[in-house]
């Protein structure tokens, strides 16, 4: 009996032999959006992250799905009682994908790279407190600040501070070399990118042999693509609207998880007539952001009344202060000196969370007289009228990186407003350690912008990944733009 | 003969110098910053500096424009600002997939038309021709993005004979890589197909009036002999003109189906690289297609001029 | 021309007005209330295409006015100067434009000047002259050797003269023809255009952007990705059928360039 079945056995694995083997050692990963290159320390695109971050780059501390920081490869690390000095200790044994030795050496190579004048790490700003990298020995390095920087693990944990090594980093771009628990294997540009499992990985293997990313951008291809099964996972699902079918088709799961995506009606503060609070304050109300996220969202998505991530346990609900109320949005409307609306004008990026919204908050704002001209702007074409030029009325953008209030104590960024009393809080906050005062500290900030009506807020982003049913250890949550797939299994 | 080639090839060299200028020009004033994109919104200004440098984008626009020129010359077309990998290896990559793409729907474009286009013009005014005839309003009628979706939706999605899309890469296998291909070039051929049958039709329809096809039936021959025989091998020069424009139409027309489809086609290239500001690429490729387009017009016209004299002052 | 009519009336009356959205409407079936259904914003698709219709037809209309605005002279100087270097040149620059593939010029003019119905015009009028202009030429050329034109040569004529006076009206027939064709390729490249995001912006109603917004919902609420299909479908079914009758109707023996 026991031999009948070890060859019944034998003769189905042969027979399936190609079909089975694979699928329980392989998965189709489908993205929306290609990466430009994938070299994650020289471009801002997501997308690089998505492929690299995790999979085949690590940096000194790591994100995980729920959005805390943990050792990467910096096994532990002291901090000086000044809070200025990082003294990191390096897992041994660590080698890169040629097989070079992961170091105190390559360490320093990569954080003075990012932070070198000629340097053209999109991140810049994440390095800007350190004067000094030193090697102790082969597995120490201590990092010298400027100033206490609170988020300075945070920090390292971005894919932008990952280890590169020099030898391979000339070529990051079209052959990534990392630490990580996968390997580069090819990229077909505009269909694929293959990476396969690291047999010499210092912690726990991938459970993967290996992994196909591939770039689906069009929403109707990406539901084909996933009906017909062609993907396994699909990592940010394009089309909303399609949630639900996968929900009921007992082939799939969904994971709808948080990102850190303010989803914003960002209103140029520096000029007519949005200068005016009570302009402000009445687009603020005749805005109605359920409408919004059932309309552009089909639902997905949580209301937020001020600049911050509803998951954080600093967060306060504000969207009492700006609820949908048309009849005070004229009234605000016509106190402000616009008793009949005006013209002005909406950029808008290509997400379809913005060409979508923009639509709707369009139809919305007409109906309290305001005329919002939509002009769509493909990305770099925003990035230079809209978000460098200033040149717009209203626009609605994403702002999906982590803990970014502080943006608002910068007056020449784009929505350009400039009010003395918060960036004071923002200045009390960086030199802040004490959890409970940095918290109110937050919540004070959350409240002033709120009352302040600088931009409308509307939803935070949700991120659906659509799954075949069984596999496990896909990231639920977005802290950072990643699909860790090394932790990732068949049934 | 030498002069006609003489001022042939003059005005060959003038129609890609003002291609060349036209192209570039359009792209420089598109809107937009390749390194300001390529950095994002978090992006210090020194650091968007720095990339322009390292591009070398802060070069005068005099001077890339004839660097650009000399490199296309010599064959050089570039590296990709975004993608960091020569343009020449890029577009053979694509190439890899809408040449193929262009000549299958091609092939099944001459399948469909040439059978109904005889048996259109062979019974004509009948019951059949006008089936024909109104099969073809209605192929050109529909929108080849829109018909792609309905095929999508009844072959991969219903029935999941193929895939939804993508491309497996030839590595995968030839069957494979066709399989992949069939559904694109189907929603590609169907509208050129519609056109090529009425060309057909109406080309045979011509010869049958002419002379030597009335000598041929009054020697005897049937009807369906003499249009075997005489006028379909004369019906086809209109038609392969026809067939070269409709060849280069699909090589770089099918950006909205390459997109359906998610292929990674030539039009894909081109429109990425818009959408990123990667201008190089969009450059050296539209450059590319738009020499190949006058290329192929030139040889045509030579070859005209070579059979009939009298082309050679341009009538 | 049901859609011709749709397209007049809704200069005055559409049965709802498609700039109200109701969300909690959207994506309804056929009803009374709506023949059609419900879009996904809830906005009434009868409106939607009538208002769709008005869209298509002026960007058409205007770029097939471009055409004949700019091509018809350049073919008539063309023909009048035959083989002149004026010729050559505009004959050539005609290749040139010809060269370019459409879509892509298309895409990097909305680039350049923004993406909206004008810049759509520009775009598929761009393509419209070089029609025009050969179209123009070839049969103008045909008349240059007629003993009427001859005469009036040397009755004194100017070529510019002879060329509006009597060659223009000579190729009307086959310009109205011709126009019939390229407003209905430009009813295509219009809704290709918008279906990509580059044609008329909301709340201008688009057959093409309405496609591009239902695609996703075709396994879901197919009206609302198949009613807007079969208008653009018969709309140049239409347009087709009534060129090929105007054809027919004018001189049967004229022939027109398809490309």
């Amino acid at each position: 009996m026991n031999k009948l079945t070890t060859m019944m056995l034998a003769g189905s694995t042969a027979m399936l032999a190609t079909g089975a083997f694979a699928q329980n050692t392989h998965i189709n990963v489908a993205m929306q959006l290609e990466p430009p290159n994938l070299d994650p320390t020289g471009g801002a695109a997501q997308a690089i992250d998505s492929v690299v971050y995790s999979n085949i780059f690590e940096g000194l501390t790591r994100f995980m799905s729920d959005g805390s920081v943990v050792p990467g490869l910096a096994e532990r690390w002291d901090i000086s009682d000044d809070g200025l000095v990082y003294t990191f200790h390096l897992r041994s044994g660590v080698t890169f994908h040629d097989g070079t030795t992961m170091d105190a050496e390559d360490v320093k190579f990569s954080l003075d790279r990012a932070r070198a004048e000629d340097s053209t790490n999109a991140q810049k700003g994440l390095f800007a407190n350190i004067t000094d990298v030193t090697v102790v020995d082969p597995l120490t390095v201590q990092v010298t600040l400027s100033v206490p920087t609170g988020s300075f693990l945070f920090n390292m944990a971005w894919g932008d501070a990952v280890i590169v090594g020099p030898e391979s980093i000339g070529d990051a771009a079209t052959h990534p070399v990392g630490t990580g628990a996968f390997v580069f294997q090819d990229w077909v540009q505009g269909d694929h990118i293959n990476i396969a499992r690291n047999a010499n990985y210092w912690g726990t293997p991938a459970v993967l042999e290996s992994v196909t990313f591939r770039f689906i951008s069009d929403p109707t291809a990406a539901f084909a693509a996933m009906m017909a099964e062609d993907v396994d996972v699909f990592a940010g699902f394009p089309a909303p609207e399609n949630v639900p079918q996968f929900e009921a088709d007992p082939r799939f799961q969904v994971l709808i998880g948080n990102t850190e995506g303010e989803t914003i009606l960002a209103m140029n503060n520096g000029a007519e007539p949005f200068s005016n609070r009570l302009v402000r304050k009445a687009v603020a109300h005749a805005i109605d952001r359920q409408a919004i996220i059932d309309g552009a969202m089909y639902g997905m998505g949580t209301p937020i009344g001020t600049h911050f991530a509803p998951h954080n346990p600093d967060y306060i609900d504000l969207t009492g202060l700006s609820n949908y109320d048309p009849d005070l949005a004229r009234q605000l409307l016509a106190e402000a000196g616009y008793p009949d609306g005006f013209d002005t004008v909406m950029t808008l990026p290509p997400p379809s969370y913005a060409r979508r919204g923009g639509e709707i908050i369009a139809a919305q704002l007409r109906e309290v007289g305001i005329n919002a001209e939509i002009q769509n702007q493909e990305w770099a074409q925003w990035l230079e009228v809209t978000f460098r030029g200033h040149d717009y009325g209203l626009t609605i953008v994403s702002h999906t990186e982590p803990m970014d209030i502080g943006i608002y104590a910068n007056p020449g960024y784009y929505f350009q407003y400039d009010n003395p009393e918060f960036q004071q809080v923002m200045d009390t906050l960086n030199q802040t350690t004490d959890p409970a005062a940095r918290s109110a500290l937050l919540k004070q900030a959350q409240t002033i912008i709120a009352e302040d009506y600088v931009n409308g807020y509307l939803f935070e982003l949700t991120i659906p990944t659509i799954a075949r049913a069984g596999i496990e250890g896909l990231w639920l949550n977005q802290p950072t733009a990643a699909i860790d797939m090394t932790a990732v299994s068949w049934p | 003969m030498i002069r006609y080639m003489i001022g042939r090839v003059t005005s060959l060299c003038l129609s890609l110098v003002v291609a060349s200028l036209v192209i570039f020009t359009v792209v420089e004033i598109v809107p937009g910053d390749p390194a300001a994109y390529m950095l994002g919104v978090n992006a210090r200004p020194d650091t968007i500096a720095a990339l322009r440098t390292e591009l070398g984008l802060d070069l005068p626009t005099v001077q890339r424009y004839f660097a650009w020129i000399s490199g296309l010359v010599q064959g050089d077309f570039g590296i990709s600002y975004t993608y960091r990998t020569p343009v020449a290896q890029m577009v053979a990559d694509r190439i890899a997939v809408s040449l193929p793409l262009a000549l299958l729907a091609l092939a099944i474009t001459v399948a469909i038309a040439f059978p109904a286009g005889i048996y259109a013009a062979s019974h004509r005014g009948r019951a059949g021709d006008l089936g024909v005839m109104g099969a073809t309003q209605l192929g050109i009628a529909v929108p080849n993005f829109w018909f792609a979706m309905i095929l999508v939706l009844i072959f991969a999605i219903k029935l999941r004979w193929v895939s939804a899309g993508g491309f497996p890469g030839w590595n995968a296998g030839v069957l494979k890589g066709l399989t992949a291909l069939i559904l694109p070039a189907i929603a590609l051929a169907l509208p050129q197909a519609a056109i090529l049958t009425r060309v057909m039709r109406s080309s045979l329809l011509d010869m049958l009036n002419e002379d030597f096809i009335r000598t041929a039936r009054a020697k005897g021959l049937s009807k369906r002999q003499a249009l075997w025989r005489h006028a379909v091998r004369n019906a086809l020069i209109p038609v392969l003109t026809i067939i070269g424009l409709q060849f280069s139409f699909l090589l770089a027309g099918g950006i909205v189906i390459e997109q359906v489809f998610f292929l990674p086609g030539m039009g894909r290239l081109i429109f990425q690289a818009i959408s990123s500001r990667d201008l190089i690429v969009v450059e050296s490729v539209v450059m590319l297609l738009v020499a190949s387009v006058i290329g192929v017009n030139f040889a045509v016209d030579l070859a005209y001029a070579a059979v009939d004299p009298r082309l050679r002052t341009r009538s | 021309m049901v859609f011709v009519s749709g397209a007049l009336i809704s200069f005055f009356w559409t049965p709802y007005n498609i700039e109200t959205l109701a969300i909690p409407q959207r994506l309804q079936t056929p009803t009374a209330a709506h023949w059609l259904g419900t879009d996904q914003l809830g906005r009434d698709i009868v409106s939607m295409i009538m208002m769709g219709a008005r869209t298509s037809i002026a960007v058409a209309l205007l770029a097939v006015g471009i055409g004949i605005g700019l091509g018809v002279p350049l073919g008539l100087i063309a023909a009048a100067r035959r083989g002149s270097m004026l010729d050559e040149a505009i004959m050539r620059g005609n290749d040139l434009i010809f060269a370019f593939p459409s879509l892509v010029i298309a895409i990097l003019i909305t680039a350049v000047f923004g993406a909206g119905a004008t810049n759509a015009i520009i775009a598929i009028g761009i393509f419209n002259i070089p029609v025009f202009a050969r179209v123009t030429r070839g049969a103008a050329l045909s008349f240059w050797s007629r003993d009427f034109i001859l005469a009036a040569r040397v009755a004194g004529k100017s070529p510019a003269r002879i060329s509006i006076e009597h060659i223009l009206p000579n190729i009307a027939n086959l310009l109205i023809v011709q126009s019939t064709i390229q407003f209905s390729l430009g009813i295509l490249a219009e809704a290709a255009l918008s279906y990509i995001g580059l044609g008329a912006q909301p709340p201008t109603a688009s057959w093409g952007r309405m496609l591009a917004d239902a695609q996703t919902l075709a396994s879901i609420a197919p009206h609302v990705a198949l009613v807007p299909g079969l208008a653009i479908v018969f709309t140049v079914l239409g347009l087709n059928l009534m060129g090929d009758g105007l054809r027919d109707l004018l001189d049967p023996r004229i022939r027109v360039a398809r490309t």
